[in-house]
């Protein structure tokens, strides 16, 4: 029985009108480098929304044909947008490592019995990251 | 003279107070003092009205958790020596409501450590007369780390998660929940996957990841968390791809 | 705090959320579903002692080993002083409870095929101590403590302290407490209370007992008039940390730890422990029994042959031989307690340590199954004595004996209750009358002016004077004065803190006041036993005396305050007295005699 439903020890359970209880401030998330982070890499999913947008956008002109890729491109040398995909590019970037780094503490692998090292789960990631974006890149560059 | 430190300790007493307000005692400082037993110093020669928890000052039984200058910490493992030369803040856990000085009012997690039905289930009991379910090193090595939780509740003072929203289960019974659910002998998963992922459970936490950071045992709060909602996700795709499989 | 008095109802009352406490409230569950059982305990139940104990629980499980030897071992070591039925009881149904704590979800190391993993522990012959890595005490009072949140019928009192038993018509029929978080007085009534409160090792100056352990269920009894059992048996663990009291555990040594004197000399062969090997001999050497190892402490002092440190005399534990590898394996904690508190890496240095004390063989007098000769009032755990223990406990029996006899006060408990009822009115007046005492002596007391905690090293300084390793006539007589006199001061002891919620203060007097009694029973008996036997080591009677004393101590508290101390005769079934020798010669010896 929980000391709540408890018949007994009923008393001490309920609230006392007098605890003191404090108020979490709005802006908690500044006290601490720790929670500060955490607050931007939440903030971060929007940018990379927002990547995923542009980038629907872009695969939808490029199917409409030459002339609306080229009017695509002519918005996006704006220098307010180019601003933006710069702040984009910095938290997809921020976004990606942390998340990485976060990895391995929800993917647990064993292989023999063994726990596989957090550096090692971590490390694949990044190896299959380097690899993709050089393979993307030789494909757009060659 | 001997060297002394400072202490600014939250004083509370709901008979006379509105508000908590903060108290300064002067004690000796030597190296291999805790900052609890500055606390006990002030309690036995200064002011016999401190109240706080503590009882084995090594670490296991899990009383004494506070804030020392502003981070959680279990006292009886917190040096003074860390600080010195400056003073040393010592407050009540955060996020709970405080009943007295620096003590702190845990019914609430002793409530959600029940909820989360933190024990052996089995289809059938193996009779004692059968001797032990066998468990290999490996078996156990799966669950062990989350077998360590002293119930010290500085994970909940460091999950502003549980700070905003009361309701949520949080670190350390999520944790013991999950040391069940993979424990070899254990057959209870599905009963807790229908109390864990209810919203308050494991769904609430966005990963801070500081309940981890401040685990005195290294129980890694976070992890299990974590570990869990991508078994439930898993669950959820399972039913949804074969309905007929579910139960 | 009003003057409008609650009183609650249960069958069972089970005083201590412990161990003990919670396997004996398991056992009253399982005996008897429909009764009422409540545990109120002072601190939250995962919060108690039992989540200190650190190296392991015997019961017999391997192939080779067998119950006599493991009764024989207790037996021995306890010179002799346990009761033989209740020792076989006990290892018979030791593996059991074991066994039942696996089922439950007990961590338990684990041999590579799935087994039971199980360790040597000092004293014991053979292999059959059973652990979870080095926090076997804690993991298994967190499996208890989890798994009695499935019973429904469970009430918990956590932070509620009890003040007084409630005895009327020659049965105890109640208690009253105080809530720590309302500071409310209140009555809980109950047809049978179980006392599971663990020791008293708080009296003591140097002790690796946490905060709590002040005798409370001890001393509790004992105004109730239960008599106290062989209370001048305490046993020193020999390896504590100096100032915090905090215990190396004797797997330090089964593992092959060297305990040095200032020379670097393995001291131990000068007293009749065995020549020293270099790897680890059973109930040889650093693997003899506890209070021949501290006993060696004292002498080597006197010889001048100790370290000098900032808080006394120490000696050296030397695990550096071992290497990092088995220390970050086998005794991971012992490492981590070392870096933490100390600031030593035993890996590269050498552990200062000296005698502290551990633990009480004496308690609350009971038989086989817990009953205290007060009707209605039952003991389980280290509060109690059976007695197993005798003048000296084997390290790891005491985890098992809290689960044995837990079970088997609950079984005995749950029996009683079914068969009594409803509490007398007289019993309610005396709740009354107690809570006016606490008010009147403690709350809204002026004038006086001792501090607790002024008293409370007084006492413990008198009693590690006149009571410690060694006694004598003359040092106890000097403190049963000394004691006297504490307690007409402990009356004029007077509160800073005159709040009602949570008053850690009010419950420290109250504490005090437990232990001041504890005290006097130690004392009373150890000046009554005049031999020296086990812990109990009299300079001035240094021979065993089976004539007269192969005995159980009783002390009563007369109507006056003052104590009487009668003795009762050991039960013995198998093992008739012999010789207790350690080291190699006694092998054949111990072995011809366990036949």
């Amino acid at each position: 029985m929980t000391p709540h439903e408890a018949k007994g020890a009923t008393q001490y359970t309920t609230y006392h009108p007098r605890w003191y209880r404090t108020r979490v401030s709005t802006y908690w998330w500044l006290g601490k480098w720790y929670y500060l982070k955490f607050v931007l890499r939440e903030l971060s999913s929007i940018f990379v929304a927002y990547f995923v947008v542009i980038t629907l956008l872009q695969i939808h002109s490029l199917s409409r044909g030459p002339e609306a890729y080229a009017r695509f491109e002519e918005r996006m040398r704006n220098p307010l947008m180019i601003a933006l995909d710069a702040i984009t590019f910095l938290f997809v970037l921020f976004h990606t490592i942390t998340w990485f780094n976060l990895a391995p503490r929800a993917m647990v692998v064993r292989l023999g019995g063994k726990r596989v090292s957090e550096i090692l789960i971590a490390g694949s990631n990044y190896v299959a990251w380097l690899v993709i974006s050089a393979s993307v890149a030789w494909f757009i560059l060659r | 003279m001997a060297e002394t430190i400072q202490l600014e300790v939250t004083r509370y007493s709901p008979e006379h107070d509105a508000a908590p307000t903060f108290q300064r005692f002067e004690v000796p400082y030597r190296k291999d003092w805790v900052v609890l037993d500055a606390l006990n110093y002030i309690k036995d020669k200064l002011d016999g009205s401190l109240s706080y928890r503590w009882s084995c000052r090594m670490g296991i039984c899990g009383s004494c958790g506070m804030m020392v200058n502003g981070e959680p910490k279990l006292t009886c493992a917190t040096f003074l020596s860390f600080y010195a030369p400056d003073a040393v803040r010592v407050e009540p856990l955060r996020y709970f409501p405080v009943v007295r000085d620096l003590v702190v009012e845990m019914t609430d997690f002793m409530v959600k450590l029940q909820k989360v039905k933190p024990w052996i289930i089995r289809k059938e009991e193996k009779s004692i007369a059968d001797g032990e379910y066998l468990q290999t090193p490996q078996q156990l090595d799966v669950y062990k780390q989350f077998s360590m939780c002293i119930n010290c509740m500085l994970c909940y003072a460091a999950c502003p998660v549980y700070g905003l929203d009361p309701l949520f289960t949080g670190p350390a019974a999520i944790a013991l929940a999950q040391r069940y659910n993979i424990d070899s002998r254990d057959q209870g998963a599905k009963e807790r996957m229908d109390i864990l992922s209810q919203h308050e459970g494991i769904w609430a936490c966005t990963f801070v990841g500081e309940c981890t950071e401040v685990c005195p045992k290294h129980v890694d709060p976070a992890g299990a968390i974590q570990q869990y909602k991508l078994t439930a996700a898993k669950e959820w795709f399972k039913s949804l791809l074969m309905p007929w499989g579910a139960k | 705090m009003s003057d409008r008095f609650e009183t609650h109802q249960h069958d069972v009352l089970i005083v201590g959320g412990g161990g003990a406490g919670l396997r004996a409230a398991i056992a009253v569950c399982e005996a008897n579903p429909k009764l009422s059982v409540a545990v109120i305990s002072k601190v939250y139940p995962m919060r108690s002692h039992t989540v200190s104990a650190e190296g392991g629980a015997a019961g017999v499980i391997k192939p080779g080993d067998s119950l006599d030897e493991h009764a024989y071992d207790t037996i021995s070591g306890g010179d002799w002083l346990c009761d033989q039925d209740a020792v076989e009881a006990f290892v018979k149904e030791a593996p059991e409870e074991l066994l039942r704590l696996e089922h439950w979800g007990c961590p338990w190391s684990r041999e590579p095929d799935g087994h039971i993993a199980v360790r040597a522990f000092g004293g014991m012959k053979k292999m059959r101590t059973w652990f979870a890595a080095d926090k076997t005490g804690f993991h298994m009072l967190h499996t208890l403590f989890q798994t009695s949140l499935k019973y429904d019928t469970v009430i918990r009192y956590d932070e509620w302290f009890v003040t007084k038993l409630l005895v009327d018509d020659g049965r105890v029929q109640g208690a009253v407490a105080i809530e720590l978080m309302s500071g409310k007085i209140q009555a809980i009534t109950a047809n049978a209370i179980i006392l599971c409160t663990g020791g008293c090792g708080r009296v003591f100056p140097f002790t690796t007992n946490a905060n709590i352990k002040n005798g409370d269920g001890m001393a509790l009894a004992y105004r109730a008039g239960a008599p106290l059992k062989d209370m001048e048996f305490v046993q020193y663990h020999p390896t504590g940390l100096p100032f915090t009291g905090i215990l190396i555990t004797e797997a330090a040594r089964s593992e092959g730890g060297y305990m040095l004197n200032k020379d670097g000399y393995r001291y131990l062969q000068d007293y009749n422990l065995g020549k020293p090997q270099p790897k680890p001999v059973l109930r040889s050497m650093e693997l003899g029994p506890r209070d021949r190892l501290s006993q060696a402490f004292v002498m080597e002092m006197e010889k001048g042959r100790t370290i000098k440190g900032p808080y006394g005399d120490v000696v050296h534990l030397d695990l550096r031989h071992l290497g990092e590898k088995l220390i970050s394996t086998k005794l991971p904690f012992v490492r981590e307690l070392c870096l933490k508190y100390q600031n030593i890496d035993p890996i590269k240095e050498l552990i200062p340590v000296r005698p502290v004390v551990h633990y009480m063989m004496g308690g609350v007098h009971t038989d086989i199954n817990g009953a205290t000769p007060l009707p209605g009032l039952y003991a389980a755990g280290e509060v109690a004595c059976v007695s197993i223990n005798g003048a000296n406990r084997l390290g790891s029996n005491s985890l098992p004996e809290l689960l044995v006899f837990g079970a088997r006060v609950g079984r005995a408990a749950a029996e009683f209750a079914s068969k009594h009822t409803t509490p007398s009115a007289a019993i309610l007046a005396q709740a009354m009358d107690e809570s006016r005492r606490l008010r009147k002596q403690l709350l809204e007391k002026t004038g006086g002016g001792e501090r607790i905690a002024t008293i409370r090293d007084e006492m413990q300084k008198a009693i590690e004077n006149g009571a410690g390793i060694y006694r004598t006539g003359t040092s106890l007589v000097e403190t049963v004065t000394k004691l006297r006199e504490l307690q007409q001061r402990y009356r004029n002891t007077v509160l800073d803190d005159r709040g009602l919620t949570f008053n850690t203060e009010l419950i420290a007097a109250m504490e005090l006041g437990f232990m001041l009694d504890a005290a006097e029973a130690i004392v009373q008996c150890a000046l009554h036993r005049t031999e020296s036997r086990g812990a109990h080591q009299r300079t001035d009677f240094p021979k065993r005396d089976d004539e007269k004393f192969l005995a159980h101590s009783l002390v009563y508290r007369n109507a006056d305050g003052s104590s009487r101390v009668e003795y009762l005769p050991v039960k013995i079934t198998r093992w008739p007295p012999g010789e207790r020798v350690y080291g190699e010669p006694s092998q054949t010896k111990d072995a011809q005699a366990g036949r």
